[in-house]
């Protein structure tokens, strides 16, 4: 077929040439494939819904220091101011701020008991205004109320009575039916039973590198400590702007603490996940760049062939043969020599990703990526050689009657 | 005759000036991939203490729960528990014992103009400066007397006391801290080791503390803990429950002198954990472990499994570079082959043809090479500038590295160079001639 087997005997007399582009090929598609799926899995990673508003919502840590500091009087005061500004939905004392990285974890049981096993989980300490200021959604059971919120002075080990989870979270423990959850009695600590009385569709833990990040579960208990972070949610598109309005009141209305790390979720899920952007933009720069040498390498290598053959392609224009037939037979030797390496790239993507997954715990490639490698890289090879080809093309049948 | 074949090498590669151009850029980018990766992982791995590494040890005990052992079994914790820690610190069996764990405290500047300041903290023993090398400006640490005697003294470093003091020699000055009057004993100067090996858990790459306190002043509740805090058994109320009970937050060095020191230092570790038993603790068998510095950066996986992948990449990307070159200079050298025809009928031997070959492809290398230099620089930029903090001081060039760069694009182009070369001298004259 399309004069394949002279093309090849042809190839066989500068073996080396071919064979050193079909490594390149073999190569760069063993890299090529393996770095766009991490790529992939990175960015499904990113793309994982936390559960909150986070286009309206900011945070911030307050840190007292003064030594006569009405703990529990001045959060209610400073809760209260910030509710009451104009654009804020609802503020909440939070332990811990999602996809920030740094929060609290605990054993879940659903039996009492020290040799009992345990799920962890992400624990948000809130009060019941929490849905609201995170703006998850409760699709089961009810909301906290006010006389459910406990106080934790510094070093208690209190539990409060009740409990909101995630749906995963009451997957996890009931994985019959995690709507069979509502109602049951759960216990954290070994021994201290909280009743769960609300599910939410969904609300991450911290820390995003973690595989149990969807298991969270919040804790009506509200905390007297040396800093406390709030949490606030604004009225769409106003959270710029009610920022330093917010910061400059709370640090107004009492001195004795510092009011700092003002900081939006999004900048938070940016700082959260900048290796991963980072990892992935440096692959995807390598990818680019690999797969451009890779095609200037074969325009060059066959700019090259063709100038060294113009007399016999001169012959075989005079001889009758059509550009077009000239063209092709650039096209298809491309194609022969894109064959062998894809093939020898198909066994090399399989190879490396193996000893990643082996080094690196990675998830073994999936077979349509072989499949784009091997196509992207066909045309890769097709596109580079037409602009020689079709310089071969141009070649007067009249060079076959000149020496060179 | 170098300078002779110098010349015609320009020649050549000024008269294929695009092909020339590809190949220059191919090594380039290669070395220029491969470069930054590797000084990215040789940063990260690099010894922060050389001189003393094999002296300083991380103490682990398997204090963990027997139901549910630490890291599956495979590692005992990677900190370790108030109550350990400062029995090893009062058994003093080392030549030097440091314990240490991270703490945040605010500043109130005694100048009412300035605003509060929120410092990153250490609580640490006395040993700590001088196990660690801290170097100092003003002052030095605290003695050991002022742990037993839990006295207010705090060590700064030179931005804090820039800040507060004006840089001027504070020793002696008092400094108020959560509400507390210190007193200052020491500046330290700039000191930042990376990987910041004497804390690892709450990143390798961090910033190191701006104030140094007396470890023994956290029972005392005159300075609050920070950093990772890990329980496998829940506490009693209170901080004298916490203190006592199965939570690791702390850290324990030891420096010891020879591998006795160690083996004996290891008894008395095992005798520690047996002795603990009796009193119902330590459940699991045992396991406990000496790891010096470098021993334990690797067995935290300091340096990251990204960088490392991106290495292995970034080494293929360069053969893949190479594997270019090595076609394109063949291509180029058998389209010399009337050329070089010529001249072995002329009399040239093809030792003369293959270094002046050899010549002509190291030239290449050398301006891939520099070439290379200058995209890993930028790479190294790119690299600060996408990661951020994570990776901040981290991406530089030293003398080192610059000459591994140039060694590294020689000896691959003139490898690559090799094949072609050999093909070159070995065109037989009389066909190249008689085609004419």
């Amino acid at each position: 077929m399309l004069e394949s087997g002279i093309i090849i005997r042809a190839l066989m007399r500068n073996k080396i040439g071919a064979l050193l582009i079909a490594l390149q090929i073999a190569l760069t598609m063993t890299i090529m494939v393996n770095a766009i799926f991490m790529i992939q899995d990175r960015q499904q990673q990113m793309q994982r819904d936390s559960g909150i508003d986070e286009k309206n919502t900011f945070y911030l840590m307050s840190t007292i220091f003064a030594q006569d500091y009405n703990k529990q009087a001045e959060m209610r005061a400073d809760l209260n101011l910030i509710r009451k500004t104009p654009g804020v939905i609802d503020a909440i004392q939070i332990n811990a701020i999602p996809l920030s990285g740094g929060g609290w974890s605990s054993g879940i049981q659903t039996k009492p008991g020290e040799d009992q096993d345990g799920t962890s989980s992400a624990i948000y300490m809130i009060d019941e205004h929490a849905i609201n200021a995170l703006g998850v959604e409760l699709i089961a059971g009810v909301n906290f109320q006010p006389e459910d919120v406990q106080w934790r002075a510094s070093g208690k080990r209190n539990w409060p009575a009740k409990t909101i989870v995630t749906k995963a979270m009451a997957n996890t423990l009931f994985p019959d039916d995690w709507q069979s959850a509502i109602g049951k009695t759960v216990y954290i600590s070994n021994d201290k039973p909280m009743q769960i009385v609300g599910i939410v569709n969904k609300l991450q833990a911290p820390w995003n590198g973690w595989s149990g990040v969807e298991r969270s579960m919040l804790v009506p208990m509200q905390m007297e400590n040396q800093s406390n972070y709030y949490f606030i949610r604004t009225e769409q598109g106003r959270r710029d702007e009610l920022m330093p309005i917010i910061e400059k009141s709370l640090a107004e209305r009492i001195k004795g603490r510092i009011v700092r790390r003002v900081t939006t979720l999004e900048d938070t899920r940016k700082k959260s996940y900048r290796q991963h952007n980072a990892t992935n933009k440096i692959l995807t720069t390598v990818v680019t760049t690999l797969t451009l040498i890779t095609g200037f390498g074969i325009v060059g290598l066959a700019l090259f062939s063709i100038n060294r053959r113009t007399k016999q392609i001169g012959t075989r224009r005079a001889l009758g043969a059509t550009r077009w037939q000239v063209m092709r037979y650039f096209m298809v030797e491309n194609f022969i020599i894109s064959t062998l390496g894809v093939t020898i790239g198909c066994i090399g993507a399989i190879a490396l990703n193996m000893w990643l997954v082996k080094t690196f715990n990675l998830t073994p490639i999936n077979i349509e990526l072989l499949i784009f490698g091997v196509i992207s890289l066909f045309i890769v090879g097709q596109l580079a050689v037409l602009y020689p080809a079709r310089k071969a093309a141009l070649i007067p049948p009249a060079t076959a009657t000149r020496t060179i | 005759m170098f300078s002779y074949y110098l010349k015609i090498a320009w020649i050549s590669i000024l008269r294929h000036w695009g092909l020339s151009l590809l190949m220059v850029c191919a090594i380039g980018l290669g070395i220029g991939a491969a470069m930054t990766t590797v000084t990215v992982n040789y940063l990260m791995s690099a010894n922060p203490i050389p001189h003393k590494s094999e002296q300083l040890y991380y103490v682990q005990l398997d204090s963990w729960d027997v139901n549910d052992p630490f890291d599956e079994g495979k590692n005992p914790p990677d900190q370790m528990t108030y109550t350990d820690a400062t029995n090893l610190w009062k058994a003093k069996k080392a030549f030097r014992q440091s314990v240490n764990a991270q703490t945040y405290a605010v500043i109130e500047p005694s100048d009412p103009d300035l605003l509060p300041i929120i410092a990153e903290g250490r609580a640490n023993s006395a040993d700590f400066f001088a196990m660690f090398d801290v170097p100092f400006i003003y002052g030095s640490g605290w003695t050991e007397q002022a742990d037993n005697n839990k006295e207010l003294v705090v060590v700064i470093n030179k931005e804090t006391n820039e800040k507060i003091f004006a840089g001027k020699n504070s020793v002696g000055e008092s400094l108020k801290i959560d509400g507390n009057i210190f007193k200052v004993v020491g500046v330290i100067d700039t000191w930042e080791p990376k990987p910041r090996f004497y804390d690892v858990t709450t990143g390798a790459f961090n910033k190191s503390a701006d104030i140094f306190v007396p470890f023994s002043l956290i029972a005392e509740e005159k300075i609050s803990r920070s950093g990772n805090t890990n329980c496998w058994k829940p506490s009693g109320e209170g901080l004298a429950a916490f203190l006592a009970g199965e939570c690791v937050w702390t850290q324990f060095w030891v420096e010891l002198k020879t591998e006795q020191d160690k083996q004996d230092y290891l008894t008395f570790m095992n005798a520690y954990v047996e002795e603990q038993k009796q009193y119902g603790r330590f459940l699991r068998p045992l396991d406990n472990r000496l790891s010096n510095v470098m021993q334990w950066l690797e067995n935290q996986e300091v340096v990251a499994d990204d960088a490392k992948m991106m290495m292995a990449m970034s080494f293929m990307f360069l053969i893949v570079c190479l594997l270019n070159t090595v076609g394109l200079l063949l291509a180029k050298f058998l389209g010399k082959a009337p050329e070089i025809g010529l001249r072995q009928a002329l009399g040239a031997s093809k030792a003369t043809l293959f270094s002046q070959y050899m010549i002509e492809s190291a030239c290449i290398g050398l301006a891939g090479g520099i070439l290379g230099l200058v995209l890993a620089y930028l790479g190294l930029k790119g690299v600060e500038s996408l990661y951020g903090d994570y990776m901040q001081g981290l991406a530089s060039l030293d003398i080192s590295m610059t000459a591994l760069a140039i060694i590294l694009s020689l000896v691959s182009t003139i490898l690559a160079g090799l094949y072609p070369t050999w093909r070159a001298c070995n065109i037989a004259p009389a066909q190249q001639l008689k085609s004419q």
